[in-house]
């Protein structure tokens, strides 16, 4: 049997040749995961796509009851102007009936009460729900009705009844003036 | 496995590459005349070259059409026009590619349903059955990114729904969509993304489906009476016996492919994917492709959170039980050698494991039903139940059948009652 053979089988296991390939092996395996995230974050949004414009919107033109749909970050979002009725409807509702519990005063600014502004993509998978255009079903709370897998959402915008386990997102806004905003 | 046997080519040109690279005879070891076969394979051992089949087909259809298809959201839906009204003979190369890509789950679906029925999953062949799921993975995930290209109605909304299913993850969800998306919703970084992958993805799959053979050759085929080979008179050379088999199924199966083709192309897709893909409408009903109804139902099942009842503490919400559930019924599968007690492995001899088979298969066709529905009614309910009855078959029904089952007596051998019959 040779020395060399000896070493090798020696009885601890471990000797300066074990600790050479140890490290070695994990230098390659940290420069080989470093080299990795390159691959990886190209996936996330480019620059171009996260200096997507904010979007400025008037709002003289839609009437009390009606809702309209503009595109932001290739996003839908909700504008609705909402009646005494809808609001009087959006405030009477126990808190605790609710599945994500959120006052309707938490999802709209203060002093713009009738005015609901929320991202259009159902909280469950994405879609978009219906209740913006007139005639469309508004699911049985009054707000809107997502077809896809039947979340009901009510006149504030939040999950009454189906498989969505959020309200729909409120972005972020501004009143640059009492009839047109800035979201984003 | 089998000896080896060295193919001795007469040609001198032909021997002398032969030496140096034995491609001949690895041919003829795998599906050649030097390849031992049990004697008794059925026509439901067709669908394994079937499906290989289809894949070769789907790749070169889909080569051709990426020389005149465009991955861009301006330009993609118009690119498939182009390609079904101007390119020579673009119609039938298209309608060809999506209709294989169905005909391709048919041939992948019926070669599953044989495994489960005749067993095929048992030892030694557990790794075979698995490879063979990891081609499914990749099937399902190559196909849903294909049928995200046209930028149709179907297609923005199909993909839009299917990578909010990762939205679902705790903390990191939306990071992983965004990161998925390449922006803030489905849309040109996704499309040239899921372009560049579906065209890699099959050949993944053709590597992964060497492995499949490969292991398959090593642990020998099954058989229709699931019991193993004895010696030679068990067994016929592959070829010309099974060649001929299986070219025979090739032809039944190609006239059906055929019968779609021409005479009913758009039958197994959707109208709405003739609508070029709007971010701010979603469809009145979003279906995906066939082949995947019986998960998109698992999926759509599961409309209650997992909690304690009566609180508000939550462990698991519904949006996410739900996609775990739809993912844990194929991954299920990666186990099923190890559920299914039984040593019997086909279900010829099995007369209770036979009925609960078919009833499995009636589940799966009720899931493929209800994926197809919109949740109303009494459909919601029927997937539930569908959806349990899935998991029951596998988490309880196949462990403790194995214990209780009387099995009939297996035969002495594949070649005896065969021989015996002749006598």
């Amino acid at each position: 049997m040779s020395t060399n053979e000896q070493t090798i089988e020696g009885e601890e296991g471990a000797n300066r040749r074990d600790f050479l390939h140890v490290t070695a092996a994990g230098m390659a395996g940290v420069g080989a995961t470093l080299a990795l995230w390159p691959f990886v974050d190209q996936m996330n949004p480019a620059a171009d796509t996260l200096a997507l414009a904010t979007v400025e919107v008037d709002l003289a033109s839609i009437g009390e009851g009606e809702a309209i749909v503009v595109k932001w970050q290739g996003k839908p979002v909700f504008i609705r102007h909402r009646t005494a009725a809808e609001i009087e409807e959006a405030r009477a509702v126990a808190l605790d009936i609710l599945i994500d519990k959120e006052t309707d005063a938490d999802r709209i600014l203060a002093g713009h009460d009738k005015w609901l502004v929320v991202i259009g993509t159902c909280t469950h998978l994405g879609c978009v729900p219906l209740g913006s255009k007139t005639g469309d079903d508004k699911g049985e709370y009054g707000g809107w009705f997502c077809p896809c897998h039947g979340s009901h959402y009510d006149t504030s915008g939040r999950i009454r009844k189906g498989p969505a386990p959020r309200n729909l997102d409120v972005p972020v806004y501004a009143f640059m003036n009492d009839t047109s905003i800035k979201i984003g | 496995m089998a000896e080896w046997e060295a193919v001795k080519p007469q040609n001198k040109a032909l021997a002398w590459f032969e030496e140096r690279l034995p491609v001949l005879s690895l041919v003829n070891n795998v599906m050649g005349s030097a390849t031992p076969t049990p004697r008794n394979l059925n026509y439901w051992w067709n669908f394994g070259s079937l499906a290989g089949l289809m894949l070769v087909i789907q790749i070169i259809s889909g080569v051709v059409l990426a020389m005149h298809y465009t991955p861009d959201t301006a330009m993609a839906f118009d690119s498939v026009e182009r390609i079904m009204r101007d390119v020579n003979y673009g119609w039938l190369l298209r309608y060809m590619h999506a209709n294989g890509a169905s005909f391709f789950f048919i041939a992948v679906y019926i070669h599953i349903l044989r495994g489960l029925y005749y067993g095929s999953y048992k030892a030694p062949r557990e790794v075979v059955w698995m490879l063979g799921l990891v081609i499914f993975l990749l099937m399902m995930a190559t196909a849903f990114m294909g049928y995200v290209l046209p930028w149709g109605q179907m297609s923005f909304w199909g993909a839009t729904v299917i990578t909010n299913l990762f939205s679902a993850i705790p903390v990191i969800g939306d990071d992983i969509v965004q990161l998925l998306w390449g922006g803030f919703s489905v849309d040109n970084p996704t499309l040239k993304r899921f372009f560049s992958l579906h065209y890699l993805l099959p050949f993944v799959i053709t590597g992964v489906v060497l492995l499949h053979i490969w292991a398959k050759k090593v642990s020998d085929s099954g058989n229709p009476l699931g019991i193993d080979v004895k010696s030679g008179a068990d067994q016929i050379p592959f070829h010309p016996y099974y060649t001929i088999k299986d070219a025979f199924g090739v032809g039944v199966f190609f006239t059906l492919f055929a019968v779609f083709l021409f005479y009913m192309p758009n039958a197994l897709g959707h109208p709405d994917n003739y609508i070029p893909a709007n971010s701010l409408v979603t469809p009145d009903s979003i279906v995906p492709e066939w082949y995947f109804l019986p998960y998109y139902a698992i999926l759509r099942s599961i409309t209650f959170d997992l909690g304690i009842p009566g609180t508000d503490i939550i462990f698991i919400p519904a949006k996410l039980l739900g996609v775990i559930a739809m993912f844990a019924s194929i991954l299920l599968l990666f186990i099923l050698p190890w559920l299914d007690t039984s040593k019997v492995r086909s279900a010829k001899f099995r007369p209770a494991y036979r009925i609960f088979f078919w009833i499995l298969v009636v589940d799966m066709i009720l899931l493929t039903l209800v994926g197809g529905r919109k949740p109303e009614g009494i459909w919601p309910l029927l997937g539930l139940i569908g959806t349990v009855y899935y998991f029951m078959h596998f988490l309880v029904i196949l462990p403790v059948l194995g214990k209780r089952e009387k099995t009939l007596p297996l035969p002495e051998s594949i070649a005896n009652p065969v021989l015996k019959a002749a006598e």
